[in-house]
């Protein structure tokens, strides 16, 4: 599976991250290189194999439905860059 | 139940409907925090670092929530998966902290189901469930508290949900709305979401395609976020399908897209193309093993389920031998259908239900109050309808006795007893009566022997008015009869 420029410009934009253009080439190219390096595992033959979620054989376990934490919006709230009324305020988002 | 069909002058169209419900999971903590999730606290209190996204923190998921989804599925007939994982679910959107929604994508906790609905000719048919399963909610953006900013309250974040996805299998409108009505009432019974849509606790996405009667593939289709009450999905499932129509008919495409629908004109405006937007990147959540059930902890589920509400019902009509529309009225939620079969217990249920259906639910309404507080018991509601049945007090008295619980709260006999208002069947007491009528109104006498029948009513009200409206009235129809004739 080969990158292109067009996947860097819309991976970026979907993970709301600025890419220069002068940079698009060379992440570009480091994509490809990690894709390249992982495509190596295809030469191993998992047909009929279900994929791993994980390589821990424990169970997954669960909490009890019991309140534990809360009431603290100061310190939610902290490294807010903007706070109005207890809310975090951020740019007008519009549909 | 009918097919929605649009007829134009060339083509004849089937509408294609199929639904996404988003139900608030009831538990007192998040999905996978400790934080509370009672509803209208103060912004930002109900929130803990891993619902705020904070680097580091690691969640752990709630046993409640998925209890509550495998109750939710044993309720619609549907599979419980023993294996099921989480996934992450990637988008960029100012009241989601994490940029991500865990959510179950490849395997999700509860697989196909199914649910018959009924609509009000009586015809049913089978609606399939396709999956449940369950995610977190995002937190709440306010967009109209200031010109210039959105506020974003995130006590809501992690709040556990199930989407409940149903197959394409609705061709109309009433379909869907009677679906959604059952399933409401469905996790009322279970308790696993309170069902309230304009709350938002329960929330629709719409899907809706159109295609000529005949064809067998499905047309692109489009569909309407949050739509929030019954009516308005009702009403999105036709405006939208005439939109496709028009657009084929002239000549046009329709494209798979999110629309939004706007109740105030009864139409939808286009949100966003759907290839685009909805590149959401999903790869198994790694901070979360797969969730594995044993069949032994899915059949203690099972063992804690309640009556729902067809079963309800058909015990109802099988066993208490009331009307199919007074069951289905009577089950639609479960403490009324608890408060029926307490005040039927032992008494003539057909006659509590009448009760029930009419004076009782019109003196709710018209109080604006919930079944628990009533100021009648229905244990009092049993006693009134014994006291007609046996004869103690007639049909007219006991609508002046259930005004009297009404405003009292008192048992039905002791009002009885203290007014005096218990029915004459004694027949010379009655007879009296009659002797003392027939002798003050000799013209009307003549008038009825001479063949005006008519006035029987009117000789039957005189002495119901002169008995105090105690006298039975059968018993005086009877005496009547034989005394003019």
């Amino acid at each position: 599976m080969a990158i292109d420029a067009d996947t860097v410009r819309k991976i970026a934009f979907l993970s709301r991250l600025k890419v220069d253009d002068d940079k698009i080439e060379d992440t570009k190219d480091e994509f490809n290189k990690i894709l390249t390096w992982v495509e190596e595992l295809n030469e191993v033959d998992t047909d009929g194999v279900e994929p791993l979620v994980s390589v821990n054989q424990t169970n997954l376990t669960m909490r009890k439905d019991v309140v534990t934490e809360g009431n603290q919006p100061e310190a939610i709230l902290a490294n807010a860059p903007l706070q109005e009324y207890g809310y975090f305020a951020v740019p007008k988002v519009i549909e | 139940m009918t097919a929605m069909i649009i007829e134009t002058e060339k083509n004849k169209w089937e509408v294609i409907c199929g639904l996404e419900i988003h139900c608030q999971i009831v538990s007192n903590s998040k999905m996978f925090s400790g934080a509370s999730t009672e509803y209208g606290t103060e912004p930002n209190h109900n929130v803990s670092f891993i619902d705020a996204g904070m680097p580091g923190m690691l969640p752990t998921l709630n046993e409640e929530c998925v209890r509550q989804a495998i109750k939710t599925g044993l309720g619609l007939n549907a599979k419980i998966n023993k294996y099921s994982e989480f996934s992450r679910k990637n988008y960029f959107y100012a009241d989601l902290p994490q940029g991500y929604q865990i959510t179950q994508f490849q395997y999700p906790l509860v697989g196909e189901g199914s649910l018959e609905v009924e609509t009000e000719d009586g015809s049913r048919r089978t609606i399939g469930i396709e999956r449940i399963h369950i995610e977190q909610d995002a937190g709440k953006s306010i967009h109209d508290l200031d010109p210039s900013m959105t506020f974003v309250d995130l006590n809501r974040a992690g709040v556990g949900l199930m989407e409940i996805v149903t197959k394409a299998d609705f061709r109309s409108p009433e379909e869907a709305g009677e679906f959604l009505r059952k399933l409401r009432s469905i996790v009322r019974y279970l308790g696993t979401c309170d069902g309230n849509m304009d709350e938002g606790s329960m929330r629709c996405d719409v899907n809706v395609s159109v295609r000529k009667v005949g064809e067998t593939s499905f047309r692109p289709r489009s569909e309407m976020k949050n739509v929030n009450s019954v009516r308005f999905v009702m009403q999105a499932i036709e405006s939208e399908a005439k939109r496709h129509v028009e657009v084929y008919e002239n000549g046009g495409t329709i494209e798979q897209e999110t629309r939004q629908f706007d109740p105030a004109s009864g139409t939808s405006k286009l949100m966003r193309k759907k290839e685009f937007a909805h590149d959401y990147r999903y790869f198994p959540e790694p901070d979360l093993l797969p969730l594995v059930l044993t069949d032994e902890y899915i059949d203690n589920i099972k063992k804690e389920m309640v009556e729902l509400p067809d079963a309800k019902k058909a015990r109802f009509i099988n066993e208490l031998g009331i009307t199919a529309y007074d069951a289905m009225v009577l089950c639609e939620n479960r403490e009324v259908a608890e408060f029926f079969e307490k005040a039927a217990a032992g008494h003539d249920a057909k006659k509590v239900a009448n009760w029930m259906m009419g004076d009782f639910f019109a003196l709710l309404n018209k109080d604006g109050l919930s079944i628990h507080e009533s100021p009648i018991s229905a244990e009092n509601l049993g006693k009134l309808v014994d006291l007609i049945t046996k004869g103690v007090i007639n049909g007219k008295t006991a609508k002046d006795v259930f005004e009297m619980m009404a405003e009292t709260g008192e048992s039905p006999e002791k009002i009885v007893e203290e007014k005096g208002l218990k029915q004459v069947t004694d027949t010379a007491a009655i007879e009296a009566i009659i002797d003392k009528i027939i002798a003050d109104n000799p013209a009307n006498v003549e008038a009825y022997r001479n063949g005006k029948t008519g006035l029987m009513g009117w000789f039957v009200g005189q002495v119901m008015k002169a008995s105090g409206g105690k006298a039975n009235p059968a018993v005086v129809n009877g005496l009547l009869q034989s005394r003019l004739s």
